[in-house]
Parts: C-alpha cells; sequence; structure tokens
C-alpha cells in the first residue's frame, strides 16, 4: 500500500495525478458579480466555460484547459479566499462555489480550509471588524481596558497576540473593499474612526518599536537600517550597504556560500535553533530538479513582534537575504509566508519586491548573473499554526493548516513535496552578514555555541518595551535593564513566548544563549523576556495562555485537541472554581495532560502547550503551594 | 524481494520487509497495538496518537501506525510514558466523545490502561451550534463540567445516520470519501482545534452534497458515529441484537465487477451490508446499489409489519416510491 505519513493532506504530485478524475459537485448558489470580479481579480478571468466562465460556442467543442489544469492551480485557494474576504467581507455559499469551480476543489475541502482561519468569515459580519488584541501583554497594558470601553458590539472581537506587545494595545482593523489598518498604542476613538471607515494613514508611520536606534545605532548589525533608512527606497538601501552581500555571493558560488554558512555556526531563530548550515547543505546536496525556499514570517508567537520590524523597518534586507539562500540552495522560487496580521509589513515587502524585480535583482537573470530566483508573498489567514513549518506547507498548497507527521522532513519532501529550506525572517537576516564578514568571523560573536547577535523582544512590564539587539551571552537581567528596567516589583518573567516558560527573579543572571536556557531546562523560543510585576494578575495570565491555545490547536490530533482544552478547564476550576476533588487532584492532572501533550501529539504546538502552565504552577504563580 | 529491515520491539529481534510500519512490525510478531484512526483500506493519517511507542533517538513519542521501520530500531511499546499517553488520549476522548459503541478491542485496552475519564469533571450538555463555531474564538469554559461534542443526532434521509456525538475525528470517513476510496469528496474536515467536525460545504445536508452514498464512511467508521439508518432505528427501538445476527457472504449482482457482500441479517431481514476489507475487488468498499439495494431481495410476500425493521424498510420504500 502506498504510505503517505499525513493521508488526505499531503498530496505528493504522483496523487494529485490520481485524484485528478473527480467531477465536482457544486452548490446551486451562485457568485454575485462583485464575487466573481474580486476572484477574478485574484486568478485571472476564466477562459472557458471548463473553468467557470461563460459558455462560448467554441466550449462546445474543445475543452480548453479544463478541470486538470484547474486543480493544478489549488495552492491559489486561501489567496482566492482571501479575494473574497477582502472584497466582500465575508466567504458565502455562492463566492464559495465559484472559487471551488476556478480551482477544481471540491467545496466541502474548501470550506474546510476557509472554516480553518480566524481572518475569514463564513458567515455574513459587518464589512469592518476590529480585532482587539487580548493576549499576555497587550491585556495588562491597556487592550482589556480598551475592550471593555468599546463594549459588546458585532463588529468588535479579541484577537490573539497582534504582533505589537512593545506599543499596546494593538488592534487590526480589517475592512472589506478598503485597505486593513494596523493600530497601536489605540483608544476606543481611534477604533471607531476606523471602523466608521476612515481612510488608512497616507504612510505608516515611522515607528519600529527599535528604542536602540536612537543612541546606540552604530553598535547594531541587524537593526541598523530600521528607522534609518527610507523602507521604500532601493537608492538608500544601497546605499547603506544593501546587495553587496548578493554581489558578494553570487562571485563565491552556491557551494562556498554554503560553507560560509556552516562555519558561521548559525542556529535558526525561530524557535528550534536548527543549525542552519546543515539544512541548507541538505536541500543543496538533494538534486531534487525543484527545491524552494521559504521564509517564515508568519510570527504569532504571543509576545514576539522583531520580524514585524525588520519587515517593516528593513524589507530590502529580506528580499536580500532570501535571493541569497534560494540561490545557495538551488531553489528558483521562494515565498515569504506572512502573518495576515501585518499590513505594514506586508505593504513594505511587497514593495520592495517589486522594485527589486524592475531593478534585475529578482527574476530570471539575477544582476546578470543568469541565475533564476523570485520571491512570491503568501498572507496567513490567521492561525498560529501555520508558522509550524509542515503546516505551513500544507497552507500554501491550498489545504488546512494541519502540521505533518515527520518524518519526512521538510529538507527532504517539504513544499509541494520537493525539498526545501524554511527559515525565520531574523535567521535569514543574519546572511548578508556572514557573506560579507565570513563565517570565521561571524563565529566569534556571541559563544561558542550561539554564534552571531540576536534580538529580544522586551514586552509587559518594561519602561521601554521594543526589540534589542544584542550578542549572544547577555543575560535576562541585562535586556531587562536595557529596556528601562521593570516599572514595579518584579514577580516572573515569560521567556521565549507563549509556547515557553516563566522564570522567578532568581534566574536574572542566566545569559540567554541556547545551551545555557537547555541546561536550565527553558528554551530561547522566539526572544520574547516579558517581566510581570507583583502588580500582575497571573493567574489571569496563564488562563490566557492556556486559552491561546485551545484557541490555535489545528484540531489534528487527540493530545492537543482535547488536551488544551482540558488544561484550560483545569486551571479554570483551580483559580476560579473549585477543583474537581482537591486542588493537589487538579494539580497533578495539569502535570498529567502535559506529559501527555508533550510526548503524543504531531507537532511542536502540543508539546509546549502545557509548559508556560507547569512553570507557572512550579513557581507558585497562580497561588498556593502545589 | 525487498530487503529485510531488523528491528528490536521490547527487546525482541525481528526481521521485517523494508516499508513495514512499526504497527506491522509489531503484529507480525503478535504483538498488536491499539488503534482507532488506523484501518489497512486507508492511509494512515496518525492522528488519534493512542498507538504511540517509544523509539529510540526520539525525543517524542512516535506513531507506530504510520512510521516506518529503519534499520537498527529500537521500540518499545510498553513504557511508563507509552501507557501514560495511551492512557491520557482514552481519557480525553472517553470525556468528550460518547465511545459507547467502540469495538471490543478498545474497550480491552481501555481497561487495560485503568482509563477514568470523570476525572475533567462531569460532562457538559450537548451544544446546539458546533457546526458553526468560528475558529480561534471560545467561550469561558464551565467550571463545573468538561466540554464534550455532545450535539443533536443529523438525520436527514433513509440511509443514513449522523450522530457525531460520537465522532472522535479519526478522519477515515474524509478518507473514504476522498482520495482513499470513492473520490467523491462530499466531507472534509471543517473548523479548528476542538470546533473542528467533519462537515460538508456550510454543513449542506448530504443530499445537497456530492454524496453518493456509497456508504464507504459507515465501512469505516469506528465508533457508530456514522450508521445505516436501520441499524440506527433498531437500536433506537431496543430491538438491535447482533448475538441474534446471522453475516452472509454473497457477491453483489448488480453488476459484473464481483463486489463481496456481507449481508447482516436479523429477524430474516437484512439490517447491514458490509464487505471485506481484505477483498481484493472491494477492500471493504462499495457503491450505494451493493450497500444500500438489497431490498428486492427479501420483498417476497412477507407480512412488513411484524417486526420494527419493516418500519424502516416501509419508510425506504415510500422514499423510492415518491421518487
Amino acid at each position: 500500500m502506498h504510505l503517505r505519513s499525513s493521508g488526505v493532506r499531503r498530496r505528493l504530485a504522483e496523487d494529485r495525478e490520481r485524484e485528478d478524475t473527480i467531477d465536482l459537485h457544486l452548490m446551486s448558489a451562485s457568485a454575485t458579480a462583485a464575487e466573481r470580479a474580486a476572484v477574478d481579480a485574484m486568478l485571472g478571468r476564466p477562459e472557458s466555460v471548463w473553468e467557470g466562465g461563460a459558455r462560448s460556442a467554441v466550449d462546445g467543442h474543445v475543452a480548453f484547459g479544463g478541470y486538470h489544469a484547474a486543480a493544478r492551480r489549488r495552492h491559489l485557494l486561501l489567496p482566492a479566499l482571501q479575494a473574497l474576504q477582502g472584497e466582500i467581507g465575508w466567504i458565502s455559499p455562492g463566492g464559495l462555489t465559484y472559487v471551488s469551480e476556478r480551482l477544481g476543489v471540491p467545496p466541502a475541502e474548501a470550506y474546510g480550509v476557509a472554516s480553518f482561519y480566524a481572518l475569514l468569515a463564513t458567515e455574513e459580519r459587518p464589512r469592518r471588524v476590529a480585532h482587539v488584541c487580548e493576549d499576555v501583554s497587550c491585556r495588562i497594558r491597556g487592550g482589556d481596558a480598551l475592550l471593555a470601553a468599546l463594549g459588546h458590539r458585532a463588529d468588535v472581537v479579541p484577537s490573539p497576540c497582534l504582533g505589537q506587545c512593545d506599543r499596546s494595545p494593538a488592534v487590526l482593523v480589517q475592512r472589506a473593499g478598503e485597505d486593513d489598518v494596523s493600530l497601536w498604542g489605540a483608544t476606543p476613538e481611534d477604533v471607531t474612526r476606523y471602523l466608521a471607515g476612515a481612510p488608512r494613514p497616507h504612510r505608516d508611520a515611522g515607528e519600529f518599536g527599535v528604542p536602540q536606534t536612537v543612541d546606540r545605532r552604530s553598535e547594531l548589525r541587524l537593526l541598523h537600517r530600521v528607522g534609518a533608512v527610507d523602507p521604500w527606497s532601493l537608492e538608500d538601501y544601497r546605499a547603506s550597504g544593501g546587495y553587496e552581500a548578493l554581489a558578494r555571493s553570487l562571485e563565491m558560488g552556491a557551494a562556498a556560500v554554503i560553507e560560509e554558512v556552516k562555519r558561521s555556526g548559525i542556529r535558526g531563530r525561530g524557535g528550534a535553533a536548527f543549525p542552519m548550515g546543515a539544512k541548507w547543505e541538505a536541500v543543496a546536496m538533494s538534486g531534487a530538479e525543484v527545491r524552494y525556499l521559504i521564509c517564515n514570517a508568519d510570527e504569532a508567537e504571543p509576545g514576539t513582534f522583531k520580524d514585524r520590524g525588520l519587515m517593516e523597518g528593513d524589507p530590502f534586507a529580506v528580499v536580500e537575504s532570501m535571493t541569497i539562500a534560494g540561490i545557495a540552495v538551488g531553489a528558483t522560487r521562494g515565498y515569504l509566508y506572512l502573518r495576515g496580521e501585518y499590513p505594514i509589513a506586508n505593504r513594505h515587502v511587497a514593495a520592495a519586491i517589486v522594485a527589486a524585480r524592475r531593478a534585475g535583482l529578482l527574476g530570471d537573470d539575477i544582476a546578470g548573473s543568469g541565475v533564476a530566483f523570485d520571491v512570491e508573498i503568501r498572507i496567513g489567514g490567521g492561525a498560529y499554526i501555520c508558522g509550524e513549518e509542515t503546516a505551513l506547507f500544507n497552507s500554501i498548497e491550498g489545504f488546512r493548516g494541519e502540521p505533518r507527521q515527520k518524518p519526512p522532513y521538510p529538507t527532504e519532501a517539504g513544499l509541494f513535496g520537493a525539498p526545501t529550506v524554511v527559515n525565520n525572517v531574523e535567521t535569514l537576516l543574519n546572511v548578508p552578514m556572514i557573506v560579507l564578514e565570513g563565517g570565521d568571523a561571524y563565529a566569534r560573536i556571541g559563544t561558542p555555541q550561539s554564534t552571531g547577535p540576536k534580538l529580544f523582544c522586551l514586552s509587559g512590564a518594561v519602561a521601554v518595551p521594543g526589540v534589542y539587539e544584542v550578542e549572544f551571552g547577555a543575560t535576562v537581567g541585562d535586556l531587562i535593564e536595557m529596556a528601562g528596567g521593570v516599572t514595579g516589583p518584579l514577580r516572573a518573567v515569560l521567556l521565549g513566548g507563549a509556547s515557553g516558560a516563566f522564570i522567578g527573579p532568581d534566574l536574572l543572571d542566566l545569559p540567554l544563549t541556547f545551551e545555557d536556557t537547555r541546561a536550565a531546562g527553558l528554551s530561547l523560543g522566539s526572544g520574547v523576556v516579558m517581566p510581570f510585576t507583583t502588580e500582575a494578575d497571573m493567574a489571569d495570565v496563564v488562563r490566557r495562555i492556556a486559552a491561546f491555545f485551545r484557541d490555535e490547536s489545528c484540531g489534528q490530533c487527540v493530545p492537543c485537541r482535547v488536551g488544551t482544552v482540558r488544561q484550560e478547564e483545569t486551571l479554570h476550576r483551580i483559580t476560579i472554581g473549585s477543583p474537581n476533588g482537591s486542588r493537589r487532584r487538579d494539580v497533578a492532572l495539569l502535570a498529567e495532560i502535559d506529559a501527555a501533550m508533550k510526548d503524543a501529539s504531531i507537532c511542536a504546538l502540543g508539546h509546549t502547550a502545557g509548559t508556560a502552565v507547569q512553570s507557572a504552577i512550579a513557581l507558585g504563580l497562580i497561588g498556593g503551594a502545589p | 524481494m525487498t530487503a529485510s529491515i531488523e528491528i528490536t520491539i521490547d527487546g525482541r529481534s525481528v526481521g521485517v520487509a523494508a516499508g513495514t510500519t512499526i504497527l506491522g512490525a509489531c503484529r507480525s510478531i503478535g504483538a498488536d497495538q491499539p488503534t482507532l484512526c488506523y484501518l489497512e483500506n486507508l492511509t494512515p493519517v496518525n492522528t488519534c496518537r493512542v498507538c504511540v511507542v517509544e523509539v529510540a533517538g526520539s525525543r517524542a513519542l512516535v506513531p507506530a501506525c504510520s512510521r516506518r521501520v529503519e534499520q537498527g530500531m529500537e521500540v518499545r511499546t510498553d513504557t511508563e510514558r507509552v501507557r501514560h499517553s495511551r492512557k491520557m488520549v482514552y481519557e480525553f476522548l472517553a470525556s468528550s466523545v460518547d465511545l459507547s459503541l467502540v469495538d471490543d478491542a478498545t474497550r480491552d485496552w481501555m481497561t487495560r490502561y485503568g482509563v477514568d475519564p470523570d476525572r475533567f469533571g462531569p460532562p457538559a450538555p450537548p451544544a446546539g451550534d458546533r457546526d458553526r463555531r468560528n475558529a480561534g474564538h471560545h467561550a469561558d469554559p464551565a467550571l463545573d463540567a468538561a466540554e464534550t461534542v455532545a450535539q443533536p443526532v443529523k438525520v436527514h434521509d433513509e440511509l443514513y445516520v449522523r450522530d457525531y456525538g460520537k465522532c472522535i475525528l479519526c478522519y477515515k470517513c474524509v478518507e473514504a470519501c476522498g482520495p482513499d476510496a470513492q473520490n467523491t469528496f462530499a466531507i472534509a474536515v471543517a473548523g479548528r482545534g476542538f470546533d473542528a467536525r467533519i462537515s460538508t460545504e456550510f454543513d449542506v445536508d448530504l443530499t445537497q452534497s456530492a454524496c453518493v452514498y456509497c456508504g464507504n464512511c459507515i465501512g469505516v467508521c469506528p465508533t457508530g458515529a456514522l450508521m445505516f439508518r436501520s441499524e440506527f432505528e433498531l437500536r433506537k427501538a431496543g430491538v438491535w441484537d447482533e448475538s441474534a445476527q446471522t453475516v452472509t457472504r454473497t457477491v453483489c449482482s448488480y453488476c459484473g465487477v464481483g463486489c463481496n457482500l456481507e449481508l447482516h441479517v436479523q429477524d430474516n431481514r437484512i439490517v447491514k451490508v458490509t464487505s471485506p476489507l481484505d477483498h481484493e475487488v472491494t477492500s471493504g468498499h462499495l457503491c450505494i446499489k451493493g450497500r444500500f439495494g438489497y431490498d428486492y431481495v427479501q420483498e417476497l410476500g412477507d407480512d412488513l409489519a411484524t417486526t420494527p425493521i419493516d418500519v424502516v424498510l416501509a419508510s425506504v420504500r415510500g422514499r423510492d416510491g415518491a421518487a
């Protein structure tokens, strides 16, 4: 029997051929003219009746393209649904039917995909909806108050972390037929104004959340352009050293670039800390005809906002880094998978891609080298899980964002079944530096096992929240001090994000390196350092983390799908209700739930869904001794 | 001849063909493992996680149903970690789903692992909105009850009953409806997280969907969430009695393909039709005619109003007559 490790959701090319025999049964609902126009704007006009167009005389004799051609475009399913959402404000049965017809996707599967994403609505709702962040940082810095002030209205919904923890409270106003608006430091008046249709501010404010750029710019390697160089100008980017690394890498050749990356010792900054050089080499050596490079910009770990700052403030660096990486591993196409809650980053990077293409820095003949590489942005639909690399593949391919069981690993069978490198934005932005300065020089930065500069996201109870760049080796206390110190008596620090752990004030001297955190049984995660004072309602914060994982579990495997629910329920019982039996029994139950999620879940979301809760109990943050 | 791979299972050396799964290797030496979402005639989706085992060198546990053996692999199937995860998976399911119709093997495994679903509190009452919940949002949990997938039964036609309060979301029906058998794609998983559910597009009735009533989804359902209407009505009337049923194997008479049928007969009435999973023609899958078109063989002058099954049959006929 032919085995596929994640069944219906992972279809390799040969399977797709086999499946190309179905006839679609469509709903009787038909799309409105506006819905068809929205979808056609994304997919192009249908060329014949065979893909949902009007019947012409010639269709009676010739089937152009037909179902097979349509189904090969399944990867455009999410963009097509987003086109409907963006123009119409929801995905109606008629709209979904038309998308199904255009792409040859069974309507039940299209609905399964549409209903998977929080930013897509499958029931009619107001054309403008404000997503108000209620996550760990915002809820104690005005988010809860903002939600309360806005009151109960159909066009205001609570949201998971919007990646603006440095400027709480954050709001995303999602608007049909108009630009989405990203708000920070938002007041109820701001929200109601944009809900009433006020135009988006002409130019996005130059606040990138990088306090160090004010007085310590010369010390910065990753952030040095942010806030200083016009993110819309290729000329300014070049004038500040941009695209020197691409030129250098083309001279060196792919093998030499990979060698330098290996020598640099750089590990991934997305949470898994995998050696980047090994990943690149595996794909480069695969010999596969088709390979992909993916820049994972689905930054959604609560408390994380560093990649947003990089993309907003230095978008050309993202494009250049992807180009170097793509060429090095032998990919001709790269995808930037960008979370849907980042409209400003989207505009900036999209403009950079256009400018780079026009300047011959992307396309069939990059900088006259004869090498081809191009980048496409794919926008997420509001799903934290799609930051998991295999869920990300499924999302791009037009399937539900459910992770795949590994092995096979992405370097063997990733996007569309091809060898694929997935790197986080911050990780990739180290590449120009490695190319220009050499792997050995890079390896001298930081500690022997954690090389290079590192970004940390400081938010919560610090005086000056923001992204801070340090060399590996700085301690928790160093970073808090850089951010102006704690705003009150320190109770605990959330390290690594919602999937990380709380630590007590006794660990302020912990160096934030891969090796030191691992030795302490912790993880750097995505670089979150979020202190809480003794004023904070820690039980509320921990309940929010549990609620987050319940909301964001894809639902595929039992330990995570049900375990996150049972964890949240148990936590509510022992913090605001009465325990089932005794508190001791419920606390033990939480540990048992955590152990099963850690051991038996398919992916890292389930593996880490109980980590913060367990650490909070160990630190006594949720009341009483265990 | 495929190469032989040597592995150890709980200390025993085992040689199996390359490409064999850990589950296959376990079964080859009679060391069966529990499964729920696995079925011989479907592609493993490894979602239920009751078959997880410990593999040396792997940080998390590994699903035996889908992971293929590798040379020198050391597998342990009965460690504390394995027992704990399996127990928790069963408890998670038993506390959220009606498992009253699972098979005896599952019941035995649950007993063996000491499953106690009451630890999470009493089950919450059924919810009527599960088909309309939005991804990324949920109501605060009740403080005195464990949420469940309990919901009203979907009885929309004369052939199928869909009782999703019994659904463990094993994906088998989706696979059977889709690429593993029928290629109809009438149903898929919709929603997210605990609110994920098997659904047609916008939850339209099956009669409005692509469904062709092959019944292959019923054939693979491990929990009785999908059921023949006849079985459902007999169970409801309290007269379903498998001990009183005979199973007769025969060949479908409709066309020349040669599908084998298993006719489940109670009170001299066909109450259900299945096909053997290992049958070379069907792999357990049938079409609407073989699965449901059996009425003609028993319409031979019997008094149709004597047993409850006849009520069901009469109602099926009523539909056909109206058509």
